[in-house]
């Protein structure tokens, strides 16, 4: 439902800017009001949206689990525990089957990341004007609801997971065991330039290729639901509604990817190559 | 979507995250899955041990069973052969009781026939000197011809 003032491109053009708050170039700080302004503002700014959705969807999580687990017992579970017993289940069964060190942190990270990613995830299913518009009418100019499609959120994760795993690596393989694995490996040892270009190369690509996944599955999926609200209001649901319906999938999948390459890259960081 | 600060946000929100699960949710609720799964295979064990426990039982039982049906058979057994005993032994009582009242009642028809006998022998001497008296008109001296009456009465 594009209002009457904009045309197309400002629609979608104001639907992908985030609620940014940091220095303008007088040197005040305050809220962004359009996107120039927005990217102005540098490093140094934080896209207040992905950070509240994003922390609200976290705590939401944090506190069904954390009651779950509170009245968590081994006799008959209630409905909740049951759900949550259900989801850790799934969590461990993945963590058991692809991480083969012996680290009881794993499971708590794989889950963190599968449910709050799902989470944020799921706001893709929300109509795509109906936060920003309710948001409008509190004055508030610009609203991105689905923080996975910000790549500062994905990224943020994508580079924590990827901290975790040179601290493993650098924990259990010590640094020359590290550095023999990217220098040895895949050529012999006097190729070892060679060597660290292509594992160096591999190892950056890896934080990179994971942020990135989710970031660009989510933005699409974003815009289309974007494009379908340029539609006619009385056509619109014959698109969104089939897209949806597959959207779930993909909020589904993204989210249990991610878990999965994260429960394997820190699988790779405690395996010490016969090298 | 430009990369700034807020991914710094993003970070520290997931490390926060990352830390209050491993602290308050994982561990309670795997430890109560790992209870529950260890209930559940001590709760087989100890069915599968009752079940081991019940077909003894019934092994035992039936092994019991058969025993007081041969004690039982063996108690029959005897009590019919008792019984036999003393249906014998009250037959041989009655035989000879038979017996012993068979021979009496044929030594009292023995009397009587010899009673009727020396009845008869007399009577018929008697006859046989009236019938003689009466053919020779004479009395016949009874004491004269005793000794022929009482030849008489001896070939009777």
């Amino acid at each position: 439902m594009a209002g009457d003032t904009l045309t197309s491109s400002e629609y979608i053009k104001h639907h992908l800017t985030n609620l940014t708050y940091g220095q303008h170039s007088d040197g005040s700080w305050g809220l962004a009001h359009t996107a120039e302004e927005a990217k102005e503002m540098g490093f140094w700014a934080f896209h207040v949206d992905t950070l509240a959705f994003s922390i609200l969807l976290g705590a939401l999580f944090l506190i069904i689990f954390a009651k779950a687990a509170k009245y968590a017992t081994s006799g008959v579970p209630g409905g909740l525990q049951n759900f949550v017993e259900w989801v850790i289940e799934f969590i461990d069964d993945n963590v058991k089957s692809s991480f083969t060190g012996k680290n009881n942190f794993i499971g708590s990270l794989g889950l963190t990341v599968f449910v709050w990613i799902l989470l944020m995830n799921t706001m893709d299913l929300v109509p795509v004007d109906f936060l920003p518009e309710l948001a409008k009418l509190l004055g508030v100019n610009n609203l991105k609801v689905v923080p996975t499609t910000d790549p500062n959120a994905t990224m943020g994760m994508a580079l924590s997971v990827f901290g975790l795993t040179l601290f493993y690596s650098f924990k259990i393989k010590k640094p020359g065991g590290f550095f023999a694995e990217l220098a040895f490996h895949p050529f012999p040892k006097y190729l070892f330039p060679v060597n660290l270009l292509l594992e160096g190369v591999s190892l950056i690509a890896k934080p990179i290729s994971l942020g990135l996944r989710l970031f660009g599955n989510m933005y699409a999926g974003e815009m289309i639901f974007i494009l379908i609200a340029l539609l006619p209001w009385y056509i619109q649901w014959s698109l969104s509604l089939p897209w949806a319906i597959f959207h779930i999938l993909i909020v589904v999948l993204q989210a249990f990817i991610f878990m999965v390459l994260t429960i394997v890259y820190m699988d790779m960081a405690y395996t010490v190559d016969e090298h | 979507m430009n990369i700034n600060a807020t991914l710094l946000g993003q970070a520290i929100a997931f490390a926060l995250f990352v830390i209050f699960c491993q602290k308050y949710i994982w561990p309670p609720i795997i430890g109560a899955l790992r209870e529950r799964q260890k209930n559940i295979a001590d709760g087989l064990a100890a069915a599968t041990r009752a079940e081991g426990d019940l077909e003894l039982a019934q092994k035992n039982a039936t092994a019991k069973i058969k025993e007081a049906k041969n004690q039982a058979s063996e108690l029959l057994a005897q009590a019919n052969k008792r019984a036999g005993g003393i249906v014998d032994e009250a037959k041989d009582q009655a035989n000879e009781e038979r017996a012993r009242i068979l021979a009496s009642a044929q030594a009292g028809i023995e009397q009587e026939i010899n009673r009727a006998r020396e009845e008869l022998r007399t009577s018929v001497a008697r006859l046989a000197v009236e019938g003689a008296s009466i053919i020779l008109k004479k009395e016949v001296d009874e004491k004269a011809h005793a000794e022929i009456l009482d030849d008489l009465a001896g070939q009777l």
